[in-house]
């Protein structure tokens, strides 16, 4: 499978990453390369074997149903969460407008 | 007396606490060093010497009462620049989160500071640790304190993506600093500058608070100047936190107190397909003199196979983009980090546009992998193919480590590359790894020990790969490397 310019716009557009027609260009070349180089795994016998799902066998905790459990992560952090927007206005994040 | 700066973790300690020095005497020692090395090796994007000095006056204040001084007592570390540090700037060595001021400390840094150590200063990285040579950094490439003996001047690469970190500590800037490794981040700088770094089983060390590139296989280790060290800082940042989901729940091993180099009884496999053809000469009579060393070390060798090598790297290469391009969409201008918002611009041409500027070549790419393997259509092709392939490569361990308990293969297919060499083909790049990505895939313990030095008088590594757990075996083994290597070069102060 390769793409072309107009499926690595589609994808810029999905992964929200603005590009310009010439930086377009170039990455079509690289982007195929890539894809295939890792074509070949198509080659491997992969009947009857599960996707990896955990590298290490581990079990899904479930923490307490509790408010504020851990004071770090809890709530009442408005402050702290909004330090670093880049705009943040009375207590909110603030966003260009979105309803006309 | 010494130079304190030639002193690595355990000597630092031990010397705090016996008296032979303080505290603060060692962290202005280093801080003399990071000041120097800045503008020749950019080793550092933000360097803290009062956050050092701080942390080592705690600790004097501390032995002066007589209390015990924790696991590093006294010795003062690089962070790699992907730990969140409170009030301390974060970037990842990305534009997008230039500025961004944490309000909260990763679970591995807060560790260690609890354990005595004291920061030196926010190491450079790979851009969101995605590199293998430290050349995608916003701020700058890292330049390995090594150079050839031809007498040229060619400024190499320190290996990546914890390519600060390898400078800092080759470069006595520290006597150790935090890593963390995807697919060889670790183990590959520590090879290009001839020191020693040990990435743990997954799920070791909290990954929260951890700029995130491939949650399933992002690990961080510690990176230091022997494997005693290693040892001492691994036990300091590991441990089970409730907030990290795939944190290991278990206790962490005593693995200073438990170095052994005797590998009498143990059986060291050595993969046939890591053997590979038009390998470089001095790579494979580094691995065979490491051979030779376990052996006189009373290891049995065994030949095993893991026959699914050849796959991991483009398996690698489709897990960890798609797990990239799902992790970096967090990255919008609108909750922390740059926003760009061009005249009139809607929401989504702000995403757009911030995500264009914040995110350099290399970043994208992946992303653009990533968004592309697990679109609609391609997913079962790329994604879940991966997946069943990384399935058959934990397995081949599986079955390999049946018939031994350590495996032993070089790090890295050469010494370290000239910056600039490489940049032009990313699949050229991507090779670099093809020995440290299976066992990042399996989760497995594994580090790169300095072996020796090539012709052209730059280091290489040797890497030992461990049963899940096992970071004991792999640092016994390590050290029984080390002893007979008795590598003691270090790069000509040129800085």
């Amino acid at each position: 499978m390769s793409v072309d310019t107009a499926t690595v716009a589609k994808i810029a557009s999905l992964a929200r990453i603005k590009v310009s027609e010439g930086e377009l260009e170039a990455m079509v070349p690289e982007l195929n390369g890539i894809l295939a180089w890792v074509e070949q795994l198509g080659e491997v016998d992969v009947t009857g074997i599960e996707p990896m799902t955990a590298v290490i066998p581990n079990t899904l905790r479930l923490r307490d149903d509790v408010i504020d459990a851990d004071p770090l992560t809890g709530g009442g952090k408005r402050d702290a969460v909004l330090a670093n927007a880049p705009a943040a206005e009375h207590g909110f994040f603030g966003v260009p407008k979105v309803i006309e | 007396m010494t130079d304190i700066t030639e002193l690595g973790v355990a000597a630092i300690r031990d010397g705090v606490a016996k008296g032979d020095f303080t505290a603060v005497e060692v962290a202005e020692a280093f801080n003399a060093n990071v000041a120097a090395a800045q503008d020749a090796l950019n080793a550092f994007i933000v360097a803290t010497p009062e956050k050092a000095v701080e942390a080592a006056k705690a600790i004097d204040a501390r032995r002066a009462k007589g209390e015990a001084l924790g696991k590093m007592g006294g010795v003062p570390i690089g962070m790699k620049d992907l730990f969140a540090t409170h009030g301390v700037q974060t970037t990842a060595a990305s534009h997008i989160l230039e500025g961004f001021t944490p309000e909260y400390e990763s679970t591995v840094s807060q560790k260690l500071w609890d354990a005595g150590a004291g920061m030196l200063g926010k190491l450079n990285l790979d851009q969101f640790a995605m590199g293998s040579s430290n050349e995608t950094s916003y701020f700058g490439n890292v330049i390995s304190p090594w150079k050839r003996n031809d007498g040229g001047n060619a400024p190499l690469a320190p290996g990546g993506s914890s390519g600060g970190s390898s400078a800092a500590v080759s470069a006595r800037l520290c006597p150790a600093a935090t890593g963390t490794d995807t697919g060889g981040s670790i183990r590959q700088p520590a090879a290009f500058t001839g020191i020693t770094g040990i990435k743990p089983t997954y799920g070791r060390c909290s990954r929260w608070g951890v700029v995130a590139f491939a949650s399933s296989l992002d690990q961080a280790g510690p990176m230091a100047r022997d494997t005693r060290d290693c040892a001492i800082m691994l036990e300091a940042m590991a441990g089970f936190d409730p907030k990290d989901a795939t944190s290991l729940d278990m206790p962490v091993p005593e693995w200073e107190a438990n170095l052994s180099a005797d590998m009498k009884g143990k059986k060291v496999g050595i993969p046939r397909e890591y053997r590979m053809d038009g390998m470089d000469e001095d790579v494979l009579k580094s691995w065979d003199q490491g051979i030779a060393w376990l052996k006189e070390a009373g290891a049995e060798i065994v030949d095993i196979s893991l026959p699914h090598t050849k796959y991991a790297l483009p398996a690698y290469y489709i897990i960890a983009p798609a797990e990239a391009s799902s992790n970096l969409a967090r990255y919008d201008g609108v909750r922390y980090g740059l926003r760009d918002l061009p005249d009139g611009a809607n929401l989504q041409d702000m995403y757009a546009a911030t995500r264009a500027a914040g995110f350099g070549a290399e970043v994208k790419r992946r992303i653009l992998i990533g968004t592309y393997v697990l679109s609609a259509g391609f997913y079962d092709a790329y994604y879940t193919q991966a997946q069943k392939v990384r399935t058959l490569i934990s397995h081949d361990f599986k079955n390999a480590f049946t018939e031994c308990d350590v495996i032993l293969a070089p790090t890295a297919p050469s010494a370290a590359f000239g910056l600039g060499e490489n940049v032009d083909d990313p699949l050229k790049m991507y090779l670099n790894d093809v020995f440290a990505v299976p066992a990042s895939l399996a989760g497995l313990p594994a580090m790169s020990v300095p072996a020796g030095l090539n012709r052209e008088g730059l280091p290489l590594g040797l890497q030992v790969i461990g049963k899940a757990f096992d970071e004991q075996g792999v640092l016994n083994a390590g050290l029984a490397i080390e002893q007979r290597a008795g590598f003691a070069a270090k790069p000509d102060k040129w800085w």
